[in-house]
């Protein structure tokens, strides 16, 4: 069964000028999350990412459908009946939202304390957060004596402290630094791996997505344009919307103004191939080439591993000697209609 | 010279007149600030308990109040004080009438202050549950703390001011005494006594509030 489904979910904001148009920030979105998945939420700023998530505790209240979390409709609960639910959805920020008026131990302690907790649970349960955060040392510290990547610690280990069987993360490495990101997306996967926490993750870093996410939903303009599995949206987007924001995660074909600045370098004709899993073998690619005398230079791509498959673009500029022009374009264009049985082949022409 | 050194015991009571209305209005405005603080606060668009009607008539209110100068307040607000403390004179009348423009200017004080505290705390509040009377206690007012401590070290001052006026209606303290026995008996030097003990008086307590702000803010 789904942890958290919505379906056909809306939300309208009133109009903020008087006899304006009211803004729709979701736009009858369905979604559905297993239990133990890591569901990723891509899209640019602006597409609705963090409202989406705010529907799934109900920080806002969506306007039409249905939000079902562990089965129950949250839809039209008031904010009393609300709070139990919440218990058992952690969510952490991308400014963390400590509460600076209070240590890393009392941070933690706060849901403990909402949910009512008697004083020793409590302290048993702060003293066993801390640790699993690795931060055991750092309990009487205040949120302002603790680094990013710490406090955004604090965040998950206070997010998990009643043991919610659902994580909500908000851009909750936007704000680190790569290497501070990658210790806190260790951590969450850790929390998915360990205590089976279902994690809905809203983030803008192909990082996130590809060491983290199991699943994938892109967003625009309120709507879920593209669902599914991690490797087949990033590989092989369907939409343009989705094509335009993976490409830029995801070094992959070169743009237009990328092209001319390759162009003037580079003399050879230029040609991007698609790598994508196992079903490409590079080997033969470039085994191709050579057979039919092709000098090549990678020039501009990489290959990236998502979910430990590999996936992505290289751009070679081709050269091959021949009699004359004409003669070398002749072994290039034998070569490529041999490459092209492998896999996809796009040709950047002279203009 | 002379003359001041006579009048020391009446200086000293002023003095003392001065700290109770003071303090007993620190405490009523206080309070009442705090509430038209937080109601402001709370009811305003986007807070968690939104309420458009209340928000409007209690902006109204503060605005309506605070721009009438004391003096005139003090008369007009008379007939109020007799209903709800007995009396329109006297100590009792304009500790009452203090206390009302008080809350009323501390009311905006305490809306700036609530209004540093990052909205994003209180989300993380209410994601793990929290009601609205838990996070006014245990997020908003902590975590406003040390502005709030100033704010409060800021409207003493204006407390004092106030009370200087009360000789009007019949009260005392030190303003009564310099405008008693030192204006009006052209004696300046009774005058500047009063100055330099009310200047004492508010640099004790700036200096009091900003080290418990500091505290507070833990800097």
């Amino acid at each position: 069964m789904a942890v958290v489904e919505l379906r056909d979910v809306s939300k309208v904001y009133p109009a903020t000028v008087k006899g304006g148009a009211p803004v729709v920030a979701i736009d009858n979105v369905s979604l559905e999350v297993e239990a133990g998945d890591v569901y990723g939420i891509i899209g640019y700023s602006g597409a609705g990412k963090s409202t989406l998530v705010r529907l799934v505790n109900a920080l806002e209240p969506s306007t039409a459908g249905q939000v079902l979390v562990n089965g129950r409709d949250l839809a039209g609960l008031p904010e009393r009946e609300l709070r139990p639910v919440r218990l058992d959805i952690g969510m952490i920020f991308q400014q963390f939202n400590l509460l600076g008026s209070r240590t890393a131990a009392r941070n933690v302690a706060y849901p403990l304390e909402v949910a009512g907790r008697s004083k020793a649970s409590r302290t048993a349960r702060v003293a066993e957060m801390l640790d699993f955060v690795g931060l055991a040392d750092k309990a009487g510290a205040y949120p302002d004596q603790l680094s990013g990547g710490q406090k955004q610690r604090v965040g998950i280990a206070r997010a998990l402290a009643t043991q919610p069987s659902i994580l909500l993360a908000d851009e909750a490495t936007s704000a680190l630094d790569p290497e501070t990101t990658h210790e806190v997306l260790a951590l969450l996967k850790r929390v998915n791996r360990e205590f089976g926490v279902t994690i809905i993750v809203i983030t803008h870093e192909m990082d996130v997505i590809q060491t983290l996410a199991t699943k994938v939903a892109v967003m625009d303009r309120g709507r879920v344009i593209e669902r599914g599995d991690v490797f087949d949206v990033f590989s092989n987007p369907q939409q343009a919307a989705s094509a335009s924001f993976v490409s830029t995660v995801v070094k992959g074909v070169p743009s237009a103004a990328e092209l001319e600045v390759l162009r003037a370098r580079h003399l050879g004709r230029i040609v991007t191939l698609t790598f994508r899993d196992s079903s490409v073998d590079q080997a033969a690619v470039f085994g191709e080439l050579a057979r039919g005398g092709v000098g090549f230079e990678v020039i501009y791509g990489g290959i990236n591993e998502i979910q430990g498959r590999p996936f992505g673009h290289l751009t070679l500029s081709l050269t091959a000697a021949g009699p004359g022009r004409a003669g070398g374009d002749a072994a290039i264009d034998v070569a490529l209609g041999r490459i092209r049985s492998l896999t996809s082949v796009t040709e950047a022409r002279r203009p | 010279m002379n003359s001041l050194i006579d009048l020391l015991p009446e200086l000293w009571t002023a003095a003392a007149e001065t700290l109770y209305i003071v303090g007993l209005t620190l405490f009523f405005g206080g309070i009442g600030g705090l509430l038209v603080g937080l109601g402001l606060y709370l009811t305003r668009a986007g807070s968690i308990l939104e309420n458009r009607p209340v928000f409007t008539l209690l902006n109204l209110l503060v605005n309506f109040v605070r721009p009438i100068p004391f003096i005139i307040f003090l008369a007009a607000a008379q007939p109020l004080a007799r209903v709800v403390v007995g009396t329109g004179i006297g100590n009792a009348a304009i500790i009452f009438t203090i206390s009302l423009a008080a809350a009323f200017a501390m009311g905006r004080i305490v809306e700036q202050n609530l209004l540093t505290v990052t909205p994003g705390v209180i989300e993380a509040a209410r994601s793990v549950g929290a009601g609205p009377i838990r996070i006014i206690f245990t997020v908003l007012l902590p975590e406003a703390l040390g502005p709030l401590i100033l704010g409060y070290t800021f409207i003493f001052v204006a407390l004092v001011d106030m009370s200087a006026v009360a000789g009007y209606v019949g009260g005392g303290g030190l303003g009564n005494f310099a405008l008693l026995y030192g204006y009006r008996q052209f004696n300046p030097v009774v005058t500047w006594a009063a100055v330099l003990l009310i200047i004492v008086l508010v640099q004790l307590v700036q200096l009091l509030g900003n080290k418990l702000a500091r505290k507070a803010l833990r800097r």
